[in-house]
């Protein structure tokens, strides 16, 4: 028997239109940012990618990556094993709560975070009295970052918690084992892939975002500027081969995390088919 | 090591799963429990576990009061209807697990570890598998794994939660046996939950029959099925047919139907098991019970057969032996007539029993 629709033409045209659209709107501009950031050649090519400044604003949102992926990886964790082991009133809400991040826009993010911690703010005025600057500052940066990337760890191991069920921890914990070692040796083999896939989503956020660290930055050249702040700048001073030359390695960043992404779960599979 | 549950209770939010109960294990016992779901056994078995806590109430182990006692300091073996295995370890690995979490000073040396994990997998005849995954093994040889797993530590109590109850009816039976052979070996006290009457009779030593959170009656298998203490007692262990009829003069009519009883005039119910049931070619003095066979099924070492007859509700369930089914000639719409050995009733309001054996 046919499945519905599926006649030769039908078929051919579908593929068709995909194949068209995704070139068009994905692979065109990606090839278009190599072709731009290597357009007056590899040398200036090379200098571009010298240049102190684009220099700092790597170190930086290299910096800012290294933060966020531990200090996310614990919460996640945390969160995960709170709402799928545990249940106390509110636990609902705790879950709708994680999504946050993902229903706001990252303006909005980085402007509350502005107004909390900024110099005339809630917050933020107790920390100038003592001296302490967040905004227009790396920690700025990191406390956006952090906001914008928390649930994507907790959102992949929730599901995957919920199924696995409490039966395995149990039954290690009737055989004398301490809640650590429930956690490295029962807990954490069961959950490292999903965990190391969060990884990498937090990873690919963390080195992209804009929208919320724009705001929060001051984009101070050479200090404060991110990777992709540096893109627009480069670009507002009429340096197009500069900004895609900056551009060129988020888009390279994004590769390679593709890559790493599929590589999972093409595991994943394998390994589902072999049990 | 004995086990004394004293006034236990448990709540689940607003239900109860558990109204107070007492009950003794004895040293060396193997004891079932038994029950429809949500009659509370496996809430029970999780509280002797102590992975669920109870509202109220104390649990001695022995002389050593394990109320407060942490789950993992109360040295029992539990074993998990769905094995619980861990996934990402090897077999070996899985039985040795138990071994290798104990704190550093109590811990045998990495050889000593390896030695015994391989000496209980000798014991479950599963010591070729060792180096192979959970998934890689049936269901039976992984729960095999599992109770290697649980007695690796040598607990005072092992608790099993429906330990066949996801396996086949064959690998059933084996296991069942094999249990019973490997609790009478290593004798230690076992506490074991099953939905299943016969897997309770056949391998317990007592059985508690629960409902509701209550337990109905503990006694030993043959006790529990001659003497049950109650109408749900005796539904829950076999099929039952059912007579209702009124007596009037030492006679219960229900249609067509009558039998001769020693009962008071009035409405009474009366209940009989399958192998209670005789089957003739005619009726006799003490009962008129006409029926017609709807349906045969040979099972094992007898058939069952189907009966319907207008005066009935609900068909009746009869099992005959081979050499009665052949000297009878059963099939389907044979009509034949009915004769109770025995019968049982139970007055709906102090639910005592009563039976009448009846001698043709």
């Amino acid at each position: 028997m046919r499945r519905i629709g599926d006649r030769t033409g039908v078929r051919r045209t579908l593929i068709a239109v995909a194949v068209l659209l995704a070139a068009l709107f994905l692979l065109l501009p990606l090839a278009a940012i190599f072709a731009q950031a290597f357009a007056e050649g590899v040398d200036t090519f090379a200098a571009n990618l010298s240049d102190p400044d684009t220099l700092a604003a790597i170190r930086l949102t290299l910096f800012i990556t290294v933060m966020t992926i531990p200090i996310n990886l614990v919460f996640g964790v945390f969160l995960a094993w709170l709402v799928t082991r545990f249940d106390f009133p509110g636990r609902r809400l705790l879950q709708t709560l994680i999504d946050i991040p993902f229903a706001v826009s990252p303006v909005v993010a980085g402007l509350v975070y502005l107004l909390l911690y900024g110099r005339n703010g809630w917050i933020g005025g107790w920390l100038d009295a003592h001296d302490i600057q967040l905004m227009f500052a790396w920690p700025g940066i990191l406390l956006v970052t952090l906001f914008v990337t928390c649930p994507f760890v907790a959102r992949e191991l929730i599901p995957l918690m919920q199924a696995q069920g409490a039966r395995e921890e149990e039954a290690a914990v009737t055989l004398g084992a301490s809640g650590w070692t429930i956690f490295r040796r029962v807990t954490l083999p069961n959950i490292r892939w999903a965990l190391l896939y969060g990884v990498i989503l937090t990873n690919a956020r963390a080195v992209g975002e804009f929208g919320a660290v724009s705001v929060v930055s001051g984009a101070i050249r050479g200090e404060t500027n991110t990777l992709p702040l540096h893109v627009e700048l480069l670009y507002q001073d009429y340096n197009t081969v500069g900004a895609f030359t900056a551009a060129s390695l988020l888009a390279l960043i994004a590769l390679l995390t593709l890559a790493a992404k599929a590589a999972l779960e093409w595991r994943a599979t394998r390994r589902e088919r072999l049990s | 090591m004995s086990i004394q549950l004293r006034n236990v209770t448990k709540r689940f939010g607003r239900a109860t799963a558990l109204e107070p109960l007492d009950l003794t294990v004895a040293d060396g016992e193997l004891l079932g429990l038994l029950g429809p779901s949500g009659s509370g056994k496996t809430t029970l078995l999780r509280i002797i576990a102590g992975l669920e806590q109870a509202d109220s109430g104390s649990i001695h182990f022995g002389e050593r009061d394990v109320t407060h006692v942490h789950v993992r300091d109360r040295r029992i073996g539990f074993v998990f209807q769905h094995y619980a295995l861990f996934r990402h370890m090897s077999v070996l690995d899985n039985v040795a697990f138990g071994l290798t979490a104990l704190p550093r000073r109590e811990r045998p040396s990495r050889g000593e570890i390896q030695a015994r994990a391989r000496r209980l997998l000798e014991m479950v005849q599963l010591e070729a598998f060792a180096d192979r995954y959970p998934a890689q093994l049936s269901g039976g040889q992984q729960q095999r794994v599992s109770l290697a797993r649980a007695l690796a530590l040598r607990p005072d109590v092992l608790l099993l939660d429906e330990p066949f109850g996801a396996l086949d009816a064959k690998v059933r039976q084996d296991l069942r046996r094999w249990l019973r052979h490997l609790h009478d070996e290593l004798n230690f006290t076992s506490v074991f939950v099953t939905h299943d009457q016969e897997e309770a009779l056949e391998l317990s030593d007592r059985v508690v029959v629960m409902s509701n959170g209550r337990i109905e009656q503990v006694d030993t298998p043959e006790t529990l099925y001659r003497h049950p203490a109650n109408r749900f007692v005796f539904e829950f262990l076999g099929d039952v047919n059912r007579l209702e009829g009124d007596v009037r003069d030492g006679e219960l009519t229900c249609g067509s139907a009558r039998l001769a009883v020693d009962l008071p005039p009035g409405r009474h119910e009366l209940l009989l098991r399958p192998h209670e049931l005789h089957l003739s070619d005619a009726p006799s003095a003490t009962a008129h019970l006409p029926v017609q066979v709807t349906a045969v099924a040979p099972v094992g070492a007898e058939v069952r057969v189907e009966l319907a007859a207008d005066w009935l509700a609900e068909p009746w369930l009869a099992t005959v032996r081979h050499a009665d089914f052949e000297h009878l000639t059963i099939q389907r719409g044979r009509r034949l007539f009915v004769e109770p050995r025995r019968w049982h009733r139970f007055a709906a309001v102090d639910q005592q029993p009563a039976d009448q054996a009846v001698t043709a």
